[in-house]
């Protein structure tokens, strides 16, 4: 089958990729680029946990093709730390102790980080509502809210 | 699978045409992926529209109306300036879709070709009297939203035909609509019910009204007889109430997990009423 050839923007780095028309972004960042941070749950776009942003939006990297990332921008788990340094939601998540088998992490990351760059001081049901695509089996949320909330309080004092 | 990216929708129309074997068009992609990875459908070409100029822009028309590419996603509805002041009901209609990451690609012109009958924007465009326009290999035409669906997963659209966007007419004065559906619980899941109304009011009464039901029958239902239950009226109890009979009368629903048949139709009826008060009042407040 003829390969597709796209080239895209990955975390602020150029990339070129070779995938096949069939191929998920999922499937590329993964298998073809060895980004593994962002995580297969149920393929078909109801967990969550392969959440990455495209354009500064945050979808299901399973339900894109990689060959409809030609041009955009995106953004993984492994652009979220400045280096050696965590962002404030990671550090935030390790303190509230926000994840166990931390399968869903990541895509909770990429959207959390997403909705406080649109939205500095959510309420809780904001908080709530954009995080209800992302399914987390381990924690019954509420670590993970309050560790939203919080990494969002430090970020206002911070800026 | 060969993947296209047209840059007209006359070139997406006649990639279809001439195409033999099975073909997708591709714009959110949050039906099509799921069916293309769960093998349901296995597409020869695979016709993806999102680089056609134009198809990913909300533009105001000529007559105060609203042109909704095809590729416009839920949340660039939802954020657009205008937009959801004056079609309230069906911005909320597709916000009502999924989660956030399915809000970031589901497009309303998708939620209609996958044809469900459950499918939440269709009553509510219905309502508000929208058209989509159709591309072919013989030229365009605009068609009312509610003669594109012919049954579960089935549309009207002939072989090369696609939909280029969503005709939202001019929000009349005094006018208003609403979407409300029921589901067991507060977020993602698919319609038990659906109800979309729009009217027109002229002081405390409703000059015109249209009424629109979903997941009570193999595509959405326009009542008209649910519309005439309130013009002439205020939206007091008996006009409500006849309301709420003709949309029970409307109904066909299938018996399911989600919902008994006694129970859709019980619902059709009560959700029709909370809808219309909803929209009658944002009618009285744009007055």
């Amino acid at each position: 089958m003829t390969q597709i050839h796209v080239t895209a923007k990955i975390n602020g780095d150029p990339v070129e990729f070779l995938c096949d028309p069939r191929e998920t972004l999922l499937d590329v960042l993964r298998d073809r680029l060895g980004l593994t941070g962002t995580k297969e749950g149920c393929g078909t776009g109801d967990c969550g946990a392969c959440s990455v942003t495209v354009d500064g939006r945050v979808v299901c990297s399973c339900l894109m093709l990689g060959a409809e990332a030609a041009g955009a921008e995106i953004g993984t788990v492994e652009g979220i730390a400045d280096s050696e340094n965590l962002h404030p939601l990671q550090r935030k998540f390790i303190e509230h102790a926000a994840l166990q088998c931390g399968i869903c992490t990541p895509g909770i990351l990429v959207a959390a980080k997403n909705l406080l760059e649109r939205s500095p001081d959510p309420t809780e049901t904001e908080v709530r509502y954009w995080l209800a695509g992302n399914l987390c089996r381990c924690t019954g949320y509420d670590k993970i809210i309050h560790a939203v909330m919080d990494a969002a309080a430090e970020m206002r004092e911070a800026s | 699978m060969r993947y296209h990216t047209p840059t007209s929708f006359n070139d997406a129309s006649a990639i279809a045409a001439r195409a033999t074997g099975t073909t997708r068009f591709l714009a959110g992609g949050t039906d099509v992926l799921v069916q293309l990875r769960s093998d349901l459908v296995r597409p020869d070409d695979l016709i993806d529209i999102k680089q056609v100029e134009g198809a990913k822009s909300i533009t105001r028309l000529d007559d105060g109306g609203w042109r909704v590419g095809a590729a416009v996603c839920g949340a660039g509805m939802s954020e657009h300036p205008e937009l959801p002041h004056e079609w309230p009901g069906v911005v909320e209609s597709m916000d009502l879709i999924g989660s956030t990451q399915i809000q970031g690609r589901a497009t309303l012109v998708g939620n209609l070709c996958n044809a469900s009958p459950a499918a939440d924007s269709v009553p509510a465009m219905i309502a508000a009297r929208a058209k989509v326009e159709v591309i072919g290999p013989n030229g365009s035409r605009e068609i009312p939203v509610e003669n594109v669906p012919t049954g579960p997963g089935r549309t009207s659209l002939q072989r090369g035909e696609l939909i280029s966007a969503v005709i939202l007419p001019p929000r009349p004065k005094g006018g208003g609509d609403s979407y409300l559906r029921f589901i067991p619980r507060t977020e993602m899941d698919i319609a038990v019910v659906g109800c979309g109304v729009s009217l027109v009011r002229e002081g405390d009464g409703i000059a015109s009204a249209r009424v629109s039901l979903g997941a009570v029958a193999p595509t959405a239902l326009l009542v008209n007889e649910a519309g005439e239950a309130l013009e002439g009226s205020s939206l007091d109890e008996p006009a409500l109430d006849a309301l709420a009979k003709a949309c029970e009368a409307a109904c066909k629903p299938i018996d399911d997990k989600r919902g008994t048949i006694r129970f859709r139709t019980h619902v059709a009826g009560v959700l029709a009423k909370r809808a219309a008060m909803i929209a009658y009042n944002r009618a009285g407040d744009s007055e």
